[in-house]
């Protein structure tokens, strides 16, 4: 029998991941690549955060809005019925999907808000893919009092059409972007632009793992709570920690926060699931650590999909959350430390997963988390019923009934 | 003495400044390019700024990102850019080339093959947009070793300490960014200019290039006044949107010349 460890969390203190150095990188990945315009920006978010980020009236502000505003801690919940469908590995849900707007991101948009409201920067800005990132910035921003501008490609404002509405409601200004590929990673071309003609007054939310340094570890720093938590939440539920950590991957932040506090739990298996679109082997996907090269973009060195000259190219998955060519660079150095393993789901394996969830759980997944899903159901089958996964349902499906009805054939 | 600094030199020595004009490697098409880089040559550009067209270019307005879409439409690479200037060298062996645009084209090229290409070429500069010096060490020390000269932007909200730190690795000339913005945005400021010059001399003995946002004969005669030499990016940009395939190279011209008249 397996030797319990209720004092896990205590070890943890003794072993040290220490990433990223002190200018940003995660091995090579990370660092700051950006135009000198932007490099005044970064310093004074650096200096500011460093400072807040051991601040404890700071800390204990971002603690109250966490527990009041956005409703942590968020519930681990046990998919005994589906885990007994399966017959395998039981199934443990960390539920981000119950907060506040609906998903993981709006960890990362308080901590954010509040450290613009602290550098007096009332204008801000965001790029959003599904729309979840946007929303939680709008919220938060109507909430402290904030101007609010989210960039969306014209594809996602497409089919993210209730999340766009959402935002709009909360008083947030929605501008569609229509350069590129018209999804996420133009919108974030089009909110760095902003954010660089209007740095005095601006603060630049970015949604994910992603970006210049100081954002891959500010936004996974805000995230980490969800690791924070399951780390004393598993014992407390089943007297010990997971063996497998499970999260889909787009930029990132989602996995990012339930890995981070497990990184020096030995024994757990993190695993970050990528959206393998219409397949791998075509060019219909969104598996930047599977079947990317590393390479520089937004401002960080990282695995990207590319051409062999490397042009940025265009991605494709069901979910428009994980509808992007690069991944957050602490996940590509994670792969190459060999620390997680990343794999890829397939869109129709996602969508076969969100239904089983709806059926046998009573949950409506979102359709990130829907990949997340999809691989627990694969490997579940092929673990003994001892094992424990623990999947980050990072997010809610509310959003996705018109992309899921649609593709159901089903008109609303 | 490398070509870069000849020209500067040379111009000094007359009391002239340096007009820089910016075109896209492939835009309106591939063919335009080379005739069209002589035609600006012999109208007044003293040094050729080169962009090598990217599907991402962060710091650029509309007008520049149309001119990359263009551009990538015909399929143009990096190869073909070093194509295209190793075309150009064959009938002109004195104009100053910089190529400038984003790093991972030639993270996908490899520096070192990079360098070696430029410097087979016949390019002088490169000007790496999304390499601050902070990330560029390794990178540059390929072009150092090939004579390629480093070019890199300070903008209005550099610090002393960041010139100071662009000093030890910058060749050629430095790229001062006069707006808060992107290129082809139309908020520059003069003063704000005339103030940061003289400061950046303290530390860099290098000529100054201003650009980004200088859209008219006008404002580029007052730049040229404060600094080395004017970079005219977007309006000449505009200028081949605006034409007809036929028109680009005489408009284009036409254009090149009445900044070169209005700046000495
Ligand atoms: C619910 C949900 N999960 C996951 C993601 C993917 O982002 P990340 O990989 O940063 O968690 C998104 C992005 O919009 C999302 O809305």
């Amino acid at each position: 029998m397996q030797l319990k460890l209720p004092h896990l969390s205590m070890r943890l203190k003794t072993v040290a991941y220490n990433y990223p150095d002190k200018t940003g990188h995660f091995g090579p990945y990370g660092g700051t690549y950006v135009a000198e315009t932007l490099m005044g920006a970064l310093d004074e978010l650096r200096v500011a955060y460093e400072n807040y980020s051991v601040d404890s009236e700071f800390q204990a502000e971002l603690a109250y809005e966490l527990k009041h505003y956005v409703g942590r801690p968020s519930p681990i919940y046990y998919a005994r019925q589906w885990s007994k469908r399966l017959g395998g590995a039981q199934i443990y849900l960390k539920r981000e999907d119950l907060n506040h707007t609906g998903a993981h991101k709006i960890n990362n948009t308080v901590g954010q808000a509040l450290l613009a409201k602290r550098m007096n920067k009332f204008r801000v800005i965001a790029e959003t893919g599904a729309g979840q990132h946007g929303v939680a910035t709008a919220s938060v921003a109507a909430r402290y009092g904030m101007e609010c501008v989210v960039y969306m490609g014209t594809e996602d404002i497409k089919r993210q059409a209730t999340n766009v509405y959402r935002m709009k409601l909360l008083g947030a200004t929605v501008v569609p972007v229509s350069s590129g590929s018209k999804t996420l990673k133009d919108a974030l071309n089009e909110a760095m632009r902003d954010w660089v003609t209007n740095i005095e007054n601006t603060f630049y939310i970015i949604g994910t793992v992603a970006g210049p340094h100081p954002y891959p570890m500010m936004v996974r720093d805000f995230n980490s709570v969800v690791s924070k938590e399951c780390i004393t939440q598993m014992p407390e539920m089943i007297g010990r920690q997971p063996d497998m950590v499970i999260a889909c991957v787009g930029g990132g932040s989602n996995a990012m926060g339930i890995f981070h506090s497990y990184i020096d739990a030995p024994g757990v298996q993190l695993v970050g699931v990528e959206a393998a679109g219409t397949g791998i082997e075509g060019n219909q996907h969104a598996a930047a650590l599977t079947a990317g090269r590393p390479g520089v973009l937004h401002g960080n060195r990282t695995y990207l999909l590319q051409d062999k000259n490397g042009q940025i190219i265009e991605t494709h998955s069901v979910s428009a959350g994980l509808d992007y060519p690069g991944v957050g660079p602490e996940h590509a150095w994670l792969k190459d430390s060999g620390r997680a393993q990343y794999v890829a789901i397939e869109d129709s394996e996602a969508l076969q997963a969100f239904h089983d969830l709806c059926h046998h759980e009573g949950i409506i997944p979102a359709l990130e988390s829907s990949h997340a899903l999809a691989y627990a159901a694969k490997i579940a089958p092929t673990m003994g019923q001892d094992k424990i996964l623990l999947v980050n349902l990072s997010g809610r499906g509310d959003k996705d009934m018109a992309t899921v009805a649609r593709i159901s054939n089903i008109e609303l | 003495m490398s070509r870069i600094q000849s020209v500067f030199e040379s111009l000094k020595q007359r009391g002239r400044k340096a007009l820089i004009p910016f075109i896209t490697a492939g835009d309106p098409n591939p063919n335009t390019t080379v005739p069209l880089m002589h035609a600006i040559a012999e109208m007044g550009a003293d040094i050729i700024e080169v962009g090598v067209p990217f599907s991402d270019p962060m710091a650029d307005g509309p007008t520049i990102q149309r001119s990359s879409e263009r551009a990538l439409k015909h399929g143009v690479t990096l190869h073909h850019v070093l194509d295209m200037v190793t075309e150009f060298r064959t009938k002109n062996s004195s104009t100053p080339i910089v190529l400038m645009g984003y790093g991972n084209p030639i993270e996908a090229m490899g520096w070192e093959r990079f360098a070696k290409g430029c410097a087979h070429a016949g390019v002088d500069g490169v000007l790496t947009v999304d390499f601050p010096p902070e990330e560029s060490h390794e990178a540059f020390s390929f072009l150092h070793r090939c004579d390629i000269d480093p070019i890199f932007l300070l903008a209005p909200t550099t610090s002393d300490a960041r010139i100071e730190q662009v000093a030890k690795l910058a060749r050629g000339y430095v790229y001062y960014v006069s707006l808060r913005g992107v290129t082809g945005a139309g908020n520059l400021d003069l003063a704000a200019i005339a103030d940061k010059i003289p400061r950046i001399r303290q530390y860099i003995n290098l000529p100054i290039g201003v650009g980004f946002g200088i859209r008219d004969v006008g404002t580029a005669n007052a730049v040229s006044k404060l600094c080395d030499g004017v970079v005219i990016g977007s309006r000449i940009v505009q200028e081949i949107e605006n034409s007809a395939e036929e028109c680009v190279i005489s408009n284009v011209s036409g254009l090149v010349k009445e900044f070169s008249l209005a700046i000495n």
